[in-house]
């Protein structure tokens, strides 16, 4: 069923939405959240799984510490109180992918509560509030095999990978963003680039959304104004890039109301985001949800991190993201204009990495938010998970500055680089793509100009010295591109001057 | 009988040690006496003799080489079949997990092996350790050597009748309720729940987790300590483990003075419901520990009225949660797979065909009680009243060293009596219950056979957590005055079992 939906401006102008947002990270440990596992991404189905992680009967949970210097370190820098004592439950639900069909998790007493984090909404400041962080252990995955979505509707038989079973994660829960008005798609996408800026300047997570390192369920509600009491909700899941944060809001605004224009309510029910069509769909109904038993988990302890070991971490927080924007601007002599599009274009830590790679800052810019994000632009693809690392960038720029290359040359080698053929050194030798000065290979194309071109040369004869540039395009053409145009003028003009 | 199966476990180590016996010619006696006797009793469900037998001449090759070995090397034991172990199936005593092999060794079996203990095979258990009579064994129930017309008591029946028949020197059990000391008391054997952490429960498979507890059972005090001093200390597999030396349980029992000792008779556990019989051979010892110079005062636990109906909520409620992965999905039991049904359908129905009443019992009534709604009248009351259990403890412990109540409030009755009356059939752990919420050290010690019935009655001591050696010492004292008295072991008197010759 696809709903109606209402003109975006439209249902602004009608309603109030009120957003809260959960996002999921995954953390970097190298072992899972109870047993020595690894939690590498991408190896083969069920390589990394042991008593533990498949919940076979017997088997015992040991909470791993780093996992919660990571927890208390992301509720530090998301300015929670962190809890001096707290303990993990059981989420009692059978599904296949759950070994235990429990989840461990936390319930009411989460690690981290209490906080709240100011984003930049296109240059302006917004204040969100953090209801919670905690921690708990990711599920396996499920593949539908048979059927022709890959969804469980239709298909044959499932496929069970107990990888990721057992990962750890810590869900932010926000308290109900309001206040955002017409903004809040932007304002969304905005708080979760910055929790992936901030989490990866924490160094606790790979933040990778495609991966699934990073994930947002997404609920939103209507209200005629902002002093009607909330509305009915609906939460999208599976909202996996910053661009789909943004549209699937946006979706779900104008769906929203389009109902309630009708006098239809909205269902509170749980909505699967369709990135090809760029719309919702009905998942399960909270009403008939199960009822999870929640109840501590008795096979651990009580987690009671001293206050010392708080402050020890407290100690190792990386600078806040807004006051770090600063100081970059200032070190980097970036306008207000040009940092805001750094940002917004996600290339802030990758410009900061190409700097640290010896690259101008200007020149780094000018690549990523550039050529770079026209690239990521082109292909869907998020800004940081081109293959392409600061470093090459820098390699690059190196190569530009050499004199090797020029910018147009600059763009092939990218092209290469983007396709897998090697550093940017390699492609312009591979491609062979580097600049020619050799005067005698440019004197020869310089002769030949001048003869297949006899106006022009006269022209220049007769001092029209600006006519130069229609010889150098000839030389060029015949050079594919490749000839040092500086070189080419001086020798054209020592031939015609 | 041959004439190593009345041995204590203490003495047959010695021997193999000092090279005046083998290892092999020890499990081989026992595998023989399994084989003639636990058709009768089955205690057994699953006995690997090839495997026993070369752990045995592992031991011996060991020995003979000069190896230093553990003081309970080479004496054979056999292992509750709730406790995994690598290349012997675990079933639980439940259908849904026939076929099971586990891939890997429980931490106590892990000790176990390494201690160079041979593992004869698994014993039986009321399914997933419910029941305290091990009829609820999905492959038949456990016989009491005493009268096998009698319940051996429960779960851990079979590990009590294997040591009661003499089919094994040592045992292993796992005490939630009252599950290695009732079958203890009934079958006229030493079994011990240790402190809660001071034994790993890793590979145990869970019943209720905050109330299991594996622990040694065995024919003599000494034989339990020398096997609990195994079994147990810190396990990092374990959360909820203690990081703390084993107290010296050996030394306590070899010591067995209980001169000074603050003995506290709990009030509420006897008197009026209590057997007779049962009442008045706890009355004798109480009186005999005072004779050896024990102090015994009465102490009063008000809490302990309301134990029953608090465990009766919290061992269903965590139980209903660690059976939730009984699903058909990894391991065990899969019915009605037949290409047609979704992965939930296939859960129901293997759960329908492969769990027994008192498991679907206990499963809905622990689902009913964490519902929402319902938890806090149901699991966060029984937790309230788990809290003022632990409170009449501490209370108790301020003025005395160890409490004491018979273990169980009758001897062992008929199979099949209770099977329909589960509430009767909860009553057996009774006096066991409290401790298991309070997580401290108990053991039931034999003291004589109930004038009316000629059946065994066991003592129930109970000690502040971590102080489990007084339990050694209160066990070694008794058991050092009452052989003198019989002129001999209790288990002396077990009717000679008819043996089938192989």
């Amino acid at each position: 069923m696809s709903a109606a939906v209402m003109d975006y401006d439209e249902a602004l102008a009608a309603f109030d939405p009120v957003m809260g947002l959960e996002v999921h990270v995954e953390l970097s440990t190298a072992s899972k959240m109870f047993c020595g596992c690894s939690t590498a991404f991408g190896a083969p189905p069920n390589t990394q799984t042991c008593p533990v992680c498949l919940g076979l009967p017997g088997a015992l949970p040991v909470v791993n510490r780093t996992a919660v210097e990571s927890a208390i370190r992301i509720g530090l820098a998301l300015n929670c109180s962190i809890a001096e004592w707290c303990r993990f439950a059981r989420k009692n639900y059978f599904y296949p992918d759950m070994p235990k069909n429990y989840q461990i998790s936390q319930y009411d007493e989460p690690i981290a509560f209490d906080g709240w984090v100011e984003v930049d909404v296109d240059g302006e400041p917004f204040r969100i509030e953090i209801e919670r962080a905690h921690m708990e252990e990711d599920t396996g995955k499920s593949l539908h095999v048979g059927g022709s979505t890959g969804r469980i509707h239709g298909a044959s038989h499932s496929l069970l990978d107990y990888n990721r079973s057992g990962v750890p994660l810590i869900e932010i829960v926000t308290k109900p963003i309001t206040g955002a008005g017409a903004r809040a798609p932007e304002v969304a996408r905005a708080y979760v680039a910055h929790l992936r800026d901030l989490l990866r300047a924490l160094g606790v997570s790979d933040v990778r959304m495609e991966q699934g390192s990073l994930r947002c369920d997404a609920n939103v509600s209507l209200r005629p104004d902002p002093a009607a009491p909330l509305g009915t909700r609906t939460e999208t899941k599976n909202v996996n890039s910053l661009r789909s944060v943004e549209r699937a809001l946006r979706y779900e605004i104008t769906r929203q109301a389009a109902l309630l224009r009708e006098g239809t309510p909205v269902t509170q029910e749980t909505r699967h985001w369709h990135e090809d069509t760029g719309t919702t769909t009905a998942g399960r109904s909270k009403e008939t949800a199960e009822d999870y038993r929640y109840f501590p988990e008795p096979d651990l302890v009580p987690v009671a991190p001293s206050r010392e070991w708080v402050e020890e971490l407290r100690a190792t927080l990386p600078e806040q993201p807004h006051l770090r924007r600063k100081r970059l601007l200032a070190e980097w002599g970036y306008t207000e204009l040009e940092m805001r599009d750094v940002v917004s274009s996600g290339a802030l830590e990758l410009i900061e990495q190409t700097v640290a790679a010896g690259c101008a800052p200007q020149a780094a810019r000018k690549w990523w938010v550039g050529e770079l994000a026209r690239r990521a632009n082109e292909t869907g693809s998020e800004l940081d998970a081109l293959p392409i690392s600061p470093a090459q960038v820098a390699q690059l720029q190196q190569l530009v500055e050499a004199g090797t290359i020029n910018d147009k040359l600059a763009r092939q080698v990218i092209e290469g680089v983007l396709a897998g053929e090697g550093e940017p050194a390699e492609v312009v030798e591979s491609r062979g793509l580097a600049v020619v000065s050799d005067d005698d290979a440019l004197g020869a194309a310089v002769d030949a100009a001048i003869a297949a071109n006899p106006d022009v040369a006269e022209k220049i004869r007769g001092g029209k010295v600006q006519a130069a540039g229609a010889l150098i395009g000839a030389v060029m053409k015949q050079m594919r591109g490749q000839a040092d145009a500086a070189r080419v003028r001086e020798l054209i003009l020592a031939r015609l001057g | 009988m041959n004439e190593h199966l009345r041995r204590s476990a203490a003495d047959l180590a010695a021997d193999i040690a000092a090279r005046r016996i083998s290892s092999e010619e020890v499990t081989r006696a026992h595998l023989e006496r399994i084989e003639a006797v636990d058709e009768e009793v089955h205690a057994f469900l699953h006995v690997d003799g090839e495997r026993a037998l070369a752990a045995a001449r592992d031991v011996d090759a060991r020995v003979a080489a000069g190896e230093p070995v553990g003081p309970l090397a080479g004496v054979p034991l056999g292992l509750k079949d709730v406790l995994t172990m690598r290349g012997a199936p675990t079933t639980c005593g439940s259908k849904i997990l026939q076929g099971w092999h586990p891939p890997y060794d429980a931490t106590v079996t892990r000790r176990l092996l390494e201690a160079g203990l041979v593992v004869l095979g698994k014993t039986n258990m009321d399914e997933f350790a419910m029941g305290s009579s091990t009829e609820n064994s999905a492959y038949g129930p456990t016989r009491n050597p005493w009268d096998t017309s009698r319940i051996p008591g429960g779960s851990g029946g079979g590990s009590a009748a294997a040591l009661a028949a003499f089919e094994a020197p040592l045992t292993i059990g796992t005490d939630t309720g009252g599950s290695i000391r009732q079958p203890a008391a009934v079958t006229g054997t030493v079994g011990v729940k240790p402190t809660y952490g001071g034994t790993s429960r890793y590979g145990l498979v869970a019943l209720a987790s905050s109330l299991d507890q594996p622990g040694p059972c065995a024919r003599t005090v000494l034989d339990a300590a020398l096997l609990h001093e195994v079994i147990g200390g810190h396990d990092p597999l374990d959360s909820t483990s203690i990081d703390a030396p084993v107290p010296d349980v050996v030394g306590a029992a070899r010591s067995g003075d209980v001169t000074g000792l603050k003995v506290g008779v709990v009030r509420e556990l006897g008197g009026a419901g209590y057997q007779p019989g049962v009442q008045q051979r706890f009355d004798e010892a109480v009186a005999l520990l005072s004779s050896l110079g024990a102090e015994v005062v009465e102490v009063s636990c008000p809490s302990f009225e309301q134990a029953l109906a608090a465990y009766y909520l919290i061992l269903p409620s965590e139980c209903s949660s660690n059976l939730a992965k009984f699903d058909a999905m990894r391991f065990g039991l899969r019915v009605g797979d037949d290409g047609s049904r979704s992965a939930e359908e296939v859960m129901n129905l293997t759960r329908e065909a492969g769990f027994g009443d008192e498991v679907k019992r206990r499963i809905i009534i622990g689902t009913y009680a964490l519902s929402s709604g319902y938890y806090d009248a149901y699991y966060g009351s029984a937790q309230k009243v788990r809290t003022l259990i632990v409170r009449d403890f501490a209370a108790a412990f301020e003025t005395v060293d160890v409490l004491v109540s018979p273990t169980t409030p009758t001897t062992a009755w008929p199979l099949g009596e209770r099977v329909d009356d589960p509430l009767a059939m909860y009553a057996a752990d009774l006096c066991t219950i409290p401790s298991n919420l309070a997580g401290n050290a108990s053991a039931s010690f034999p003291v004589g056979l109930a004038p009316e019935d000629g059946l065994p009655v066991g003592l129930q001591v109970i000690a502040p957590p971590m102080a489990d050696d007084r339990l050694y010492r209160v066990g070694a004292a008794l058991e050092r005055a009452l052989t003198e008295q019989w002129g001999g072991s209790l288990l002396d008197r077990v009717p000679e079992r008819a043996e089938v010759s192989a």
